[in-house]
């Protein structure tokens, strides 16, 4: 055990720093703020830069424009993204799952079609996964795909598709035998979201805007070269992706919480309670203490899972409880940052009197999300119950 | 950047999980607890041959010399198997003591024979107060005589020499001294024993001032939280061996999704509780600057998951759980008197406060 950086991650970590310190643009606290359909521009052209200097995905193989970093590697580079409060990357799902799935599972001439632009932020995708009657449930999901000479002629409804309004590519689950058990009978289709009959609607969620989208497929044709992996084997490649999901994204949360809680800090100095600062008031102590430790055992919990990884070579189902912590762990940091604000807590973005011109109302409601996407606390806790511990299985 | 043990590290761990499963199993512990002190001198030797009593002390006293990280799987391994007696009390607590504020004669006399396994030994704190804030303390020793009452002093009766914290500086007390009276408090862990130890104008020699202190409550406070995650990881292990056999409407009661549920909170709490307790030790290890703040994150939060994890655990179990008979509320005995051990999580909320609320206010009024 030794949680200093070695040479080769201060290295790695001071390249990126001078990297980072040369080129990440001033201005994107403006930007921000603005709706999503304008700041995406943005955050194209600054993920095109990341990649120019070969740091889009840096866990990425090198052969296929990453550095091959270790997983360690890999978090610090999202603490220094955060560090230096680098905007976010357009390609997010591209990047952080579908890539490596594809990486993973397809054959060369899918990795040099998609990959390449992928990391150039050129083609930006979506996740076709969730549908209305498959959510936790995810492998009875009802998209169909039919054979058809050549091509898969894809029906059904995809709902939850984040950057589904902007995405070039798909990466849909669709059913291609029900005949078969429901895990068996599944294909990952790569698909082309300018193909006919592919229909985008906007939905509109807790916050107001409208991050996610439903999406129709009505007799999209699809070449058969575009499936992923093999033909029924769908829920393999389905769960790698998933794996990846909840396995790297603590990494890029940690900085961010850490920040909260700081400002939290901050703030409790100025906001008066019983007639002193909120930071001298003995149970805001003890509520600030508490999410400072959690935060930081988030951290060291990712740290361990990394260490685990770096030993097994693969996600395991252990990455189940660092979801669980994180998302759990931001709702209590919200609710905290609530009653720390009293009244103005609930002030929205455009309120003259609000906090942090809203962010903390905003952070209330978006937060019960966390908890459900990307497998709710629920199916994490029956991971945990079932592949950890053993226990039987309960569905 | 590796937050695995090295193989080592492993091999020592897997060899103390042996040895007390072999040496110390639960019907041993049943037999040990109902004894005045829960110490038996045949077991006591074998841990010494292992070199458990010296593990991380200078080789010049007799010690192994290992680290922080070596101690606290260790003692994961002690708690685990509930070990009763003075490990913790003689090489932890009064050890890391002797360690961090005697002078080296006093060492060489006293530590190494702690390292050699000739002596049991405790650190007596608590007054009638009750409070781990060592600005509290009343007694004062500087005469070189010791007055007063300290409470809650673990393994006292089977010790050779009492080490006293006082308000003026830290004191030891021979035990076959006149004017100590050594009575036990009767308490929930039947394994670990508890104590008054009143001293009467009780000639002390002092060791060394309380400035040092901070640093040896903080190793023994982290090998206490691995302890409590040994205890944790036994107790999940049993619920969920039991929540497979156990069958109540045709199926085990682990199929249950309110049962599984359960269970994975469990290990959520030990794995984050062992994330906390191998970073506290690895930063006591090499003096990190986060150090004090590492440990108070882990104590308080294993305070309450220790408490938590056993909570669910007893439930889970049903009825069996709140049985005598099944060893659960062993476990759980200990993890409240843990729980209260160098500070409950109230405690060391209130200090993470004063180290990052506070310093940070500091260094924005600087600035």
């Amino acid at each position: 055990m030794d949680l200093n950086l070695n040479a080769e991650e201060i290295k790695f970590r001071d390249e990126l720093r001078a990297w980072l310190d040369a080129n990440v643009p001033r201005d994107w606290a403006e930007w921000r703020e603005k709706p999503l359909e304008e700041s995406f521009t943005y955050m194209r052209a600054w993920q095109r830069k990341l990649h120019e200097g070969r740091w889009a995905a840096v866990s990425w193989p090198k052969e296929y424009g990453g550095r091959s970093a270790t997983l360690m590697q890999t978090a610090i580079f999202w603490e220094e993204m955060s560090r230096a409060q680098a905007p976010s990357m357009a390609n997010a799902l591209g990047l952080g799952l579908i890539g490596p799935t594809i990486i993973a599972f397809g054959t060369e001439a899918q990795k040099k079609r998609y990959i390449p632009k992928i990391l150039s932020a050129e083609e930006i995708w979506c996740q076709g996964f969730s549908e209305p009657n498959a959510g936790s449930d995810l492998a009875g999901l009802q998209t169909q795909a039919r054979l058809e000479g050549d091509h898969y002629i894809v029906n059904g409804q995809k709902v939850w598709t984040s950057y589904g309004w902007v995405g070039d590519w798909c990466e849909l689950v669709v059913r291609t035998d029900p005949n078969l058990p429901k895990h068996k009978g599944l294909t990952v289709l790569l698909v082309d979201m300018k193909s006919p009959g592919v229909e985008v609607r906007p939905l509109r969620q807790i916050t107001g805007e409208s991050e996610f989208n439903e999406l129709f497929f009505r007799d999209v044709r699809v070449p058969v070269e575009n499936v992923l992996g093999k033909v029924n084997d769908g829920w393999n490649v389905a769960v790698s992706t998933l794996m990846y999901e909840r396995g790297s994204y603590g990494a890029r949360l940690h900085l961010m919480f850490k920040r909260s809680i700081e400002r939290l800090i901050e703030l409790s100095r100025t906001i008066q309670k019983n007639g002193q600062p909120a930071a001298c008031d003995p149970l805001t102590r003890q509520k600030l203490a508490q999410l400072y430790a959690e935060v930081e055992i988030m951290r060291l919990n990712q740290l361990r899972a990394f260490s685990r990884i770096t030993a097994t070579g693969v996600p395991g189902p252990e990455g189940s409880i660092l979801k669980i912590f994180w998302s759990e762990l931001n709702q209590r940091l919200q609710q905290v940052a609530q009653e720390l604000m009293g009244p103005y807590g609930q002030l929205v973005t455009g309120d003259r009197r609000a906090v942090d011109k809203g962010i903390w109302s905003y952070g209330y409601l978006r937060t019960r999300g966390n908890t459900i996407e990307a497998g709710t606390s629920e199916v994490q806790r029956n991971i945990i119950g079932h592949f950890v511990l053993g226990l039987p299985r309960s569905y | 950047m590796e937050f695995g043990l090295t193989e080592s590290q492993v091999l020592l761990k897997d060899n103390a999980r042996k040895f007390f499963a072999g040496e110390c199993p639960m019907e041993e512990v049943r037999r040990l607890m109902t004894t005045d002190t829960a110490y038996d001198a045949a077991l006591w030797n074998k841990m010494v041959e292992q070199g458990y009593t010296g593990v991380i002390f200078p080789e010049e006293y007799g010690g192994v010399g290992l680290g922080k990280v070596e101690l606290i799987l260790l003692m994961e391994e002690a708690g685990r198997a509930l070990l009763p007696g003075p490990l913790f009390s003689t090489v932890v607590l009064a050890g890391s003591v002797l360690d961090a504020v005697a002078t080296a004669v006093q060492k060489k006399e006293y530590l190494s024979s702690i390292c050699s396994g000739d002596a049991r030994s405790t650190v007596a704190i608590l007054e009638s107060g009750g409070s781990w804030n060592l600005a509290d303390l009343q007694m004062t020793g500087a005469s070189g005589k010791l007055t007063g009452e300290k409470l809650f002093v673990p393994d006292a009766k089977v010790a050779d020499f009492i080490i006293v914290v006082a308000r003026d500086g830290v004191f030891l007390v021979d035990s076959k001294a006149a004017g100590l009276d050594i009575q036990p408090m009767e308490a929930l862990d039947l394994t670990r024993k508890l104590y008054s130890v009143r001293f009467n104008g009780t000639p002390a020699q002092q060791l060394g001032n309380t400035a040092g202190l901070a640093r040896a409550f903080d190793v023994a406070a982290t090998a206490l939280v691995a302890e409590m995650v040994g205890g944790m990881q036994r107790s999940l292990d049993i619920t969920v061996e039991y929540a497979k056999m156990r069958k109540q409407f045709g199926h085990p009661i682990g199929m249950f999704q309110a049962v599984q549920h359960q269970c994975a909170d469990m290990y959520l709490e030990t794995e984050s509780a062992r994330s906390a307790a191998y970073y506290a030790a690895w930063t006591l290890e090499v003096n990190a600057p986060d150090a004090a703040v590492a440990v108070s994150i882990a104590k308080m939060y294993a305070s309450d998951a220790a408490r938590t994890v056993g909570n669910r655990g007893i439930q889970v179990h049903g009825g069996m759980g709140f049985t005598w008979e099944n060893d659960l509320h062993l476990y759980y005995r200990r993890a409240k008197a843990s729980e209260t051990a160098f500070g409950d999580s109230t405690f060391h909320r209130e200090r993470i406060a004063r180290l990052v609320i506070d310093a940070s206010a500091a260094s924005v009024r600087s600035a």
